[in-house]
């Protein structure tokens, strides 16, 4: 799919520091992400909870109640970062959708659906009632809700778990944005429910050519959808590159990690699954060094002292660890 | 719908009738009669006549069903302390300024309550937070009575915009609304308040700001009406205590209206206006409580008053 769009560059986001200021102190929840999305291309940001990856997914539109700390965030060549929050409301929604995690609390519960959906064409495009009515209605029928004239009218009480992420995603689309932002879109809901919504991802992707940023940490999900992946660990990007690098030629320890403890269609049942041991660092404190070297079988002594640096395999793959740096002639191992 | 009006009607009559015979019961059982009062120089004859007079001297059981029966038909007699006029007389020329002063303290009331806990939210932990607040304790805590009288003293003897007294203007009505309204702004403030601050984080109120919309429509359109939903649900308590609390800021600031004859009918063992009053009042309490149901189901549609017919 990334091979068929003409690489136009969509959004490039550089070295993201995002930290909340809590009562026992900062908590660093992005700390330096980096990554770019193409125009019709899918993103996947993968990691465990607390990793920052909702953070930077909400950051992208400023959600989160503090803006970033540094870096930056280009939107077709526009900075974001700097951009006031009347010049964001306009521009959230209209150029960039976002869809979440629960679909059961993230709908109003007492305005119709119909209403909540064409809202936006309201806000951004000023249109007519009836007409942004009509296209609301069209947008209920593309994301798969029948006799959609008749369910405008009801509320979101009145819909099913999986037909209320179809609303969300119909919300987040009516106002057709480059860009569909979807923190964990699939979570909630059940396996079968999540199959089609995932199906229904890349019909709309097929349809309307917009980019999808997906968040999660349900590997099935990224194999199935994403072009391109970041392994995200402790608010760092650990590992990125297509989906066929991150799955089969994979670098980093953390990457081997996660997919050695996914069960597999195809795998051998009689084999026990490979938890990764411990727990993420806490990011009041991050280490200094590379974030997963307590939890890794290869750590040598400069993980623990120097945070790794970037090292690129080839042009769509790149990855944070020192066993790629190339001033790494043998292996010295930390703890076994 | 009308099946569910109808079922609740029944109900609201039934409520009444427990009221009814709970206020008789009650009153039977105070000691002291209605014609203690003035009895200085009664004759034993005058007494047993007056007695008869007034169905006293009958059973218990059957001053019940009289009672009962004048209930029914509205029919309260004359009022045993003012002799000359009948109850039902006395009560309709009182209602309409009592009437007056409730509505325009509980429009006051909801209102500023609101508004008040709205910018106390959004401004959480802000001066405006804090003074609101403090407010609040300060309408909470000091009880409406002493109130009036703090504001005829400070207020209306060194501004002559506002009469210390009596009724008719709407100048008249801003004193003893304020003074009625204030402990019921204060409950709404504050119930605002803490809903709104719970709302404001729902994952909803993400989505509406995902959509870009602004600030203005999040907060009224999609934070308000589900932080209004509880306050509704207290809004029959609160027209009750300011109908209640009427009966003495009435006497203070001498409103012609209904609370005057409660709070005398009560020292006097007025039977027929202790009986009247209470009826409009517990009427009133109950309609309002229906009412509050019904707005409930509007406003929320998560809620059925009755059983789909789809």
């Amino acid at each position: 799919m990334a091979e068929a769009t003409t690489k136009e560059l969509l959004l490039e986001v550089d070295d993201l520091h995002v930290s909340f200021p809590t009562k026992r102190g900062e908590v660093q929840a992005v700390r330096g992400v980096s990554f770019s999305l193409s125009k019709g291309e899918t993103l996947a940001i993968v990691g465990e909870s607390g990793c920052g990856k909702s953070v930077t997914a909400q950051s992208l539109i400023r959600l989160v109640s503090t803006p970033p700390k540094s870096g930056s965030i280009r939107y077709k060549g526009e900075e974001l970062t700097t951009k006031t929050e009347k010049q964001m409301q306009k521009l959230r929604g209209l150029e960039m959708g976002m869809i979440f995690q629960d679909p059961m609390t993230s709908l109003n519960p007492v305005i119709t659906v119909g209403e909540q959906i064409r809202e936006g064409l309201l806000r951004h495009h000023k249109m007519p009632k009836e007409e942004a009515t009509k296209e609301s209605i069209e947008m209920l029928r593309l994301v798969g809700i029948a006799d959609p004239d008749k369910r405008m009218k009801q509320y979101p009480h009145q819909f099913s778990g999986g037909m209320r992420q179809r609303l969300m995603i119909a919300m987040a689309l009516v106002c057709k944005p480059d860009i569909l932002i979807a923190d964990e879109p699939t979570t909630a809901l059940d396996v079968t429910i999540q199959a089609q919504i995932i199906e229904l991802f890349q019909e709309i992707q097929r349809k309307t050519g917009v980019a999808i940023i997906i968040i999660t940490h349900d590997l099935g999900v990224v194999a199935q959808i994403a072009d391109r992946i970041c392994v995200m660990y402790a608010g760092k990007i650990a590992e990125t590159g297509t989906s066929y690098e991150v799955f089969k030629e994979h670098r980093h320890p953390y990457t081997e990690g996660i997919l050695k403890s996914v069960p597999r269609m195809d795998g051998n049942r009689d084999v026990p699954l490979i938890p990764v041991p411990g727990t993420p660092p806490n990011l009041m404190n991050p280490p200094v060094g590379c974030p997963f070297y307590m939890r890794c079988d290869y750590a040598m002594k400069v993980c623990k002292e120097v945070a790794p640096p970037r090292t690129d395999c080839n042009e769509s793959h790149y990855v944070h660890c020192w066993l790629q740096d190339e001033r790494a002639p043998s292996i010295q191992q930390l703890h076994s | 719908m009308l099946k569910f009006i109808g079922k609740r009607f029944l109900w609201m009559l039934v409520t009444l009738w427990v009221i009814i015979t709970v206020t008789f019961v009650l009153m039977r059982f105070a000691p002291g009669s209605p014609l203690d009062v003035d009895d200085v120089g009664m004759s034993e004859q005058a007494r047993a006549n007056m007695m008869a007079h007034y169905n006293l001297d009958q059973p218990v059981i059957m001053q019940y069903f009289n009672y009962l029966k004048n209930a029914v038909t509205f029919d309260f007699g004359p009022s045993m302390v003012t002799r000359s006029r009948e109850v039902s007389d006395m009560l309709a020329s009182g209602f309409p300024a009592s009437l007056q002063l409730g509505l325009v303290t509980l429009v006051l009331a909801v209102i500023s309550g609101i508004i008040l806990g709205v910018l106390a939210a959004l401004r959480h932990n802000k001066m405006i937070d804090y003074v609101t607040m403090f407010i609040a304790i300060i309408g909470i805590s000091i009880p409406n009575f002493i109130q009036a009288m703090l504001f005829i003293q400070y207020i209306s003897t060194q501004f002559d915009f506002f009469p210390t007294a009596q009724w008719g203007t709407w100048r008249h009505a801003i004193l003893p609304a304020l003074a009625l309204a204030s402990g019921p702004i204060a409950i709404i403030a504050r119930m605002t308040r803490s809903n709104m601050l719970e709302v404001l984080t729902e994952d909803y109120i993400k989505t509406a700001k995902a959509k870009g919309l602004s600030n203005f429509q999040i907060v009224v359109k999609h934070a308000l009406r589900n932080a209004l939903l509880p306050v509704v649900t207290i809004l029959g308590v609160l027209v009750a205590s300011i109908f209640t609390g009427s009966f003495v800021v009435e006497r203070i600031f001498a409103i012609p209206g209904v609370g005057q004859y409660f709070v005398e009918s009560i020292t006097n063992r007025d039977y027929p206006m202790i009986m009247a009053t209470t009826i409009i009042y517990s009427t009133i309490f109950i309609i309002m409580m229906f009412i509050v149901d019904v707005v409930y189901g509007i406003i929320d549609p998560r809620i059925q008053l009755h059983k789909k017919e789809e």
